[in-house]
């Protein structure tokens, strides 16, 4: 049913932390990586060691440079997936029922054997989270890895997704955003973490921190900088001798 | 967005193939037997054949069925209700004229109510998206509406009404590019909001996520030059609306008005090129395309 639920009872999501991410892109490939071999159709790569590659992905890292009025330019790696949104836009275009908002923890998915492939629910989406697969010729989205987070066959510890669990920098972050007090709604409230794109009125449900101001420098570069201020101000003896000499040729 | 052509076939065909059939319902003309027959036949032919070119972008379109499933939230599966429910009433209707000679008119007025339902419903499928400011604007189903209108008149040979439609639709061609030029703008959204680092200084897309192409790109980032666009819409100005009125003001005789049709569907399908050609779609900010 393309009918949005009035409410979910958890809100299961990421938080980004573009502070942190260093733009590794190793959430991408874990990411392809899992959904190829797991649940549902695999992403596809046309072409893959040709002139012209491309390939179905459910999460990329963008990147930008953000110039401020004053001070120096500052380049922010932007990894972008499903946002899993309150009022998924994609979930009600659908007119076949594939598309679809999970009541009980809110992620959205593509049941993908009721999918046309008309591809309006990606035109729904201003985040570009969703991609038609050319092999399969069904929509494609983060399922936010659905298929581990439950998953008791396996370790504990493995049981987020697959592109949170590979993060070396630890800049995403998984857990229920609907509960005030779980941590990511904590670190939420902490960072002052945003919406992207809040005028769509999609309401989504992952979040991003923005970075953190940059350093300032002053006049100081280094407080230890004066112990390390040369003692002999002029060369003596074989040094002074050169110095000299090389001045005068 | 990209201008696939099987949604431009699909669009301008059925809306010139219902607003026919919203004529011929109300009786415009008042035919019967044959004459009725060659009617409806290019009718059903413009309507279904549009919506047969539809299927061809679906990735698997052995199951449409199911679209009919999701009327309640869907404008995509509200459209497929109301062409079935048009096509089918006009159906009975036709074969009322065609073979008995009689005009079922409870059949013709809802037919005809359908047929426009159905035009309606093609363009709230474009209307609703917010993604796509140039579409999201009252003026596009006005526009849908009213070029159906225009061409139905004119291919059921009503004159007298086809003259002012196609004035009237000319007027709403001329309102509509000129809000959707500034529909983007005055969305409000750009890579400032697409990234929420709008208020720490300029945002410019510094390196894309591939070096490659992808989906998003191929389907949403479509690029026309300005200087081609604006002479693609003088020519399908003058082929939509300018020519047919023309040649609607000759004495009338059935070589003119088939060169106005064609003249005139000539110029749709080229706005409706431009309609896909130029909506923007807001993800073409996160690639710095915009």
């Amino acid at each position: 049913m393309t009918q949005l639920p009035q409410s979910t009872e958890r809100k299961m999501g990421l938080v980004i932390d573009l502070d942190t991410c260093v733009g590794c892109h190793a959430c991408v490939i874990s990411c392809k990586g899992w959904n190829t071999e797991n649940y549902g159709a695999p992403l596809s790569d046309q072409d893959a060691y040709g002139a012209d590659p491309s390939g179905t992905f459910l999460n990329r890292v963008h990147s930008y440079e953000v110039q401020p009025a004053e001070g120096p330019a500052q380049l922010i790696h932007f990894p972008k997936s499903c946002l899993h949104c309150e009022d998924a836009p994609c979930v009600t275009v659908c007119p076949t029922g594939a598309s679809y908002k999970r009541v009980e923890d809110g992620i959205v998915l593509v049941n993908e054997s009721d999918c046309i492939g008309c591809g309006l629910c990606a035109w729904s989406c201003p985040y570009g989270a969703r991609e038609l697969d050319q092999a399969e010729g069904v929509m494609k989205k983060c399922t936010l890895c659905v298929d581990r987070i439950y998953n008791e066959n396996l370790p504990e510890v493995d049981r987020i997704p697959s592109c949170v669990r590979t993060c070396p920098a630890g800049a995403r972050h998984f857990g229920d955003l609907g509960d005030p007090h779980s941590d990511v709604s904590k670190l939420v409230a902490e960072r002052g973490g945003m919406d992207l794109m809040p005028e769509m009125g999609t309401k989504p449900v992952n979040k991003y921190l923005p970075p953190r101001p940059k350093d300032k420098i002053e006049d100081q570069i280094d407080i230890l900088a004066p112990l390390l201020a040369p003692v002999a101000e002029e060369p003596k003896g074989f040094l002074g001798w050169l110095d000299k000499t090389l001045e005068k040729l | 967005m990209h201008p696939a052509p099987s949604v431009i076939i699909f669009t301008t065909l059925s809306g010139l193939g219902f607003g026919l059939l919203f004529f011929l319902g109300l009786g415009l003309p008042a035919v019967s037997g044959w004459v009725a027959f060659v009617f409806f036949a290019i009718a059903y032919g413009l309507s279904v054949g549009g919506l047969m070119a539809s299927t061809f972008h679906l990735g698997h379109p052995e199951r449409a069925m199911k679209a009919f499933t999701q009327w309640r939230s869907s404008w995509l599966s509200r459209e497929g209700w109301c062409a079935v429910l048009a096509l089918v009433l006009m159906g009975l209707y036709a074969i009322g004229t065609v073979f008995f000679g009689q005009r079922w008119g409870v059949f013709g007025i809802l037919g005809a109510l359908l047929s426009l339902a159905t035009v309606f419903t093609t363009s709230m499928i474009y209307t609703q998206l917010r993604t796509i400011p140039r579409w999201n604007m009252k003026l596009t189903p006005v526009m849908f509406l009213s070029f159906s209108l225009a061409g139905g008149a004119l291919l059921a040979g009503q004159t007298r009404v086809a003259l002012p439609l196609l004035l009237i639709a000319a007027l709403v061609q001329i309102l509509y590019w000129r809000q959707g030029d500034r529909a983007l703008a005055a969305s409000g959204t750009d890579l400032g909001t697409a990234t929420g680092l709008g208020a720490r200084g300029r945002v410019r897309a510094f390196e894309p996520p591939h070096t490659g192409t992808n989906y998003l790109l191929r389907e949403f980032v479509h690029v026309v030059g300005r200087k081609h666009a604006e002479k693609l819409r003088l020519i399908s100005f003058v082929l939509a609306f300018f020519v047919p009125v023309v040649f609607l003001l000759l004495p009338f005789n059935h070589f003119v008005a088939l060169l106005a049709v064609l003249s005139h569907l000539a110029g749709i399908a080229t706005s409706r090129w431009l309609f896909f050609a130029q909506a923007e779609h807001v993800v073409g900010l996160y690639y710095g395309k915009r």
